[in-house]
């Protein structure tokens, strides 16, 4: 890619220009109540955050754990929607020009706003990307094939078991960066084995020049600084979306967010 | 609804990505993307293997106790004047209804796959006994998530799957009702994929299930279709089903489905009524959207977030319903109707009272809509209903809404 109109791409980019390894945040979008979250999204990229995941609350977050299945349901009681997220992106970017935003949802909300619509939109807020976690490869050729059109990115998920035969299916739709999934389970599930996550980045690079995140069961400096040594990064979640949910209000949850990732970000830099 | 010009060849349904038309498929999260190809691939070796039939055959007749008789309801008959009503008595079946068809044939498919452990989620309690009743047999460890809510509702059947060795996990997220069930039990198929087998209860979820629930159930159909014959020398003329997520339905409707002269009615749960919204009626009052790894109709707001339901039948309180429904619903070969929650509970008093069989409430929907239906034909005409199941269970629901502490 020579031109980089999208702003993972030039965020990628710029990290590897650098050396530095990704930090990827996730929050769910509306948690802790719907005008809170733009200035935790600022708190992110303050602390070091180089690319924020916005969770799209759904009443059936089907491969969450307990912990973002919470942060779902604290949002879906302040009214978050799609469409809110939406305009939380676009409040974003009234100060921040350059930090990625992806929205990271599931299929049913998008289909019901209708793909072409959600893909306008996402283009129209200043949003980056789309990762729809029960999207598979077979079923996401149509949005797929929008977001491209918009210069927008489609991130997918590759998992241990996911065969050879399936990366290469899915490398050929992905783009911005792939997100790598440690382990067999939900979000915020403990067991990480870097054995694991080793062979298997080095078996996905085989497939593709992208950028690959590992997430899931990543807790703090240490296990970010491990998990990305052979990959672009790393995506926390969980310990983010659970200080969010255990702050009295939103300037406790700003500080303890911020505290997180700023760890993280020391220990990937270290 | 336009008719297709040609014949639909309907066995060939779902197509090899488990799509039914628009709806069907597997929209799941990846990390459960390779346990479903393992599963398909199994099924797909073991479907038409003789030794695996033969092996379902036996249990169905002998540990299910089929084939479940089609007994003319002679009174209830009379009661509606009109067409001869025929149930298909699939509450006489082991642990009492037809869900046991697929449990035992999913059973089948655990031992194969050499797994100790077997998963299910459930409603009104049936499907989770029907699990924990095959995991006893087979000596597997056996989990199955219910709504909290539930578990409080249907306590008869949560000590039962207990008595048979199963632990029974409440489900505190969301609604706390059946598609949290099914969402915990997702979660924890995806974290025990190594040695755990999920057994889904109905027709919906990502391919391969809706394709394997409906084949299990199929025996219902094939029977019918056989006795029918040679009992009143016809096809029927209609045949009338609950739907909630869909499987005795379908099981009942697949045979068929090619003999264009019969005439096909599934029965939503309309709770208060279609019209008040509060209700678990998708193919009547919902649109097409995803929920639980397919495409099919949805009750949900605005923004695409699922909405609770509300029926008088734990069963049927479902917000989706199986994709081969959805797709039958838009080509027109199944017309999908509701019937109200006082409506099968007046079915289910009458058809206590004239035949001495006690419906399941979730049967009780489709006895209340085959009673009108049959108001509206000829006497020398037969309706088919699928008894799903038998009503010991809703007792005490019933009794409650009586006012009477049993």
């Amino acid at each position: 890619m020579t031109t980089l109109n999208n702003r993972i791409d030039r965020r990628f980019s710029k990290l590897r220009s650098e050396g530095r390894k990704a930090l990827v945040t996730y929050i769910v979008a509306g948690d802790g109540g719907l005008e809170n979250t733009v200035d935790l999204m600022h708190q992110l990229v303050a602390s070091g955050s180089d690319l924020i995941e916005l969770g799209v609350p759904f009443s059936d977050p089907m491969a969450e754990g307990p912990v973002i299945q919470k942060g779902h349901e604290r949002a879906l009681e302040h009214k978050a929607s799609l469409r809110k997220c939406l305009a939380l992106i676009e409040e974003f970017r009234t100060k921040d020009a350059e930090t990625p935003v992806i929205l990271m949802g599931y299929a049913n909300p998008i289909e019901k706003m209708g793909a072409e619509v959600f893909a306008d939109a996402l283009q129209a807020a200043g949003g980056d990307g789309a990762l729809t976690v029960d999207l598979p490869a077979e079923e996401a050729v149509p949005l797929n094939e929008l977001l491209r059109a918009r210069d927008l990115r489609n991130i997918f998920l590759l998992t241990p078991t996911t065969s050879d035969e399936r990366i290469a299916e899915i490398t050929e739709l992905a783009s911005g960066f792939v997100y790598y999934v440690s382990l067999k389970g939900v979000t915020g599930a403990g067991h990480l084995d870097l054995d694991s996550v080793h062979e298997n980045l080095t078996r996905i690079r085989r497939f593709t020049d992208l950028p690959l995140c590992v997430g899931f069961g990543i807790k703090d400096g240490a296990s970010a600084k491990a998990v990305s040594a052979d990959g672009d990064g790393a995506v926390v979640g969980s310990v983010l979306v659970s200080a969010v949910g255990e702050s009295a209000d939103a300037a406790a949850a700003k500080d303890r967010v911020g505290a997180i990732v700023g760890e993280m970000r020391s220990a990937l830099d270290s | 609804m336009s008719k297709p010009s040609s014949p639909i060849d309907f066995g060939a349904y779902p197509d090899a990505r488990g799509h039914f038309g628009e709806f069907g498929g597997r929209f799941v999260s990846e990390t459960l993307i390779s346990a479903l190809d393992e599963l398909r691939e199994m099924y797909e070796r073991l479907k038409n293997d003789p030794e695996f039939q033969a092996a379902f055959d036996y249990d169905l007749a002998h540990y299910v106790g089929r084939p479940s008789p089609l007994y003319l309801a002679e009174r209830l008959t009379e009661a509606a004047g009109g067409a001869r009503i025929w149930l298909k008595r699939e509450d006489l079946n082991h642990t009492g209804a037809h869900k046991v068809n697929n449990t035992v044939g999913q059973a089948l498919l655990a031992k194969h796959s050499g797994k100790s452990r077997v998963i299910a989620e459930t409603g009104a309690g049936q499907h989770g006994v029907a699990t924990a009743t095959v995991a006893a047999r087979l000596g597997l460890k056996c989990a199955v998530y219910m709504g909290a809510e539930d578990v409080k509702r249907q306590s008869p059947n949560v000590y039962r799957m207990k008595l048979l060795g199963a632990e029974v996990i409440p489900v505190e997220s969301g609604s706390k009702t059946l598609k949290d069930a099914m969402n915990e039990a997702m979660r924890d198929w995806v974290t025990n994929v190594d040695d755990t087998f999920y057994i889904i209860g109905t027709v919906a979820g990502p391919h391969p299930y809706p394709q394997l629930v409906r084949d299990f159930n199929s025996i219902i159909g094939r029977e019918a279709r056989r006795q029918s014959l040679e009992q009143f020398g016809q096809l029927p003329d209609a045949l009338v089903a609950c739907v909630g997520g869909g499987s005795n339905a379908i099981g009942l409707f697949h045979p068929f489905l090619a003999d264009e002269s019969v005439k096909m009615y599934g029965v939503e749960a309309g709770g208060d009524g279609v019209e008040t919204g509060r209700h678990a009626a998708p193919l009547n009052d919902g649109v097409p959207g995803v929920l639980h790894g397919n495409r099919t109709y949805l009750m949900e707001d605005d923004d695409g977030q699922i909405i609770e339901t509300h029926s008088v039948s734990a069963g049927l309180d479902y917000p989706g319903v199986g994709p081969e429904h959805a797709w039958l619903r838009d080509i027109g070969r199944v017309e999908y109707v509701a019937a109200n929650d006082d409506e099968a509970l007046a079915a289910f008093r009458q058809l206590t009272r004239t035949e001495g069989i006690l419906p399941a409430l979730e049967s009780s929907h489709a006895v209340a809509y085959a009673l009108k239906l049959a108001a509206t034909m000829r006497p020398d005409q037969n309706i088919v209903v699928n008894l799903s199941g038998r009503g010991d269970k809703d007792i005490f629901t019933v009794a409650a809404i009586d006012g009477i502490e049993v």
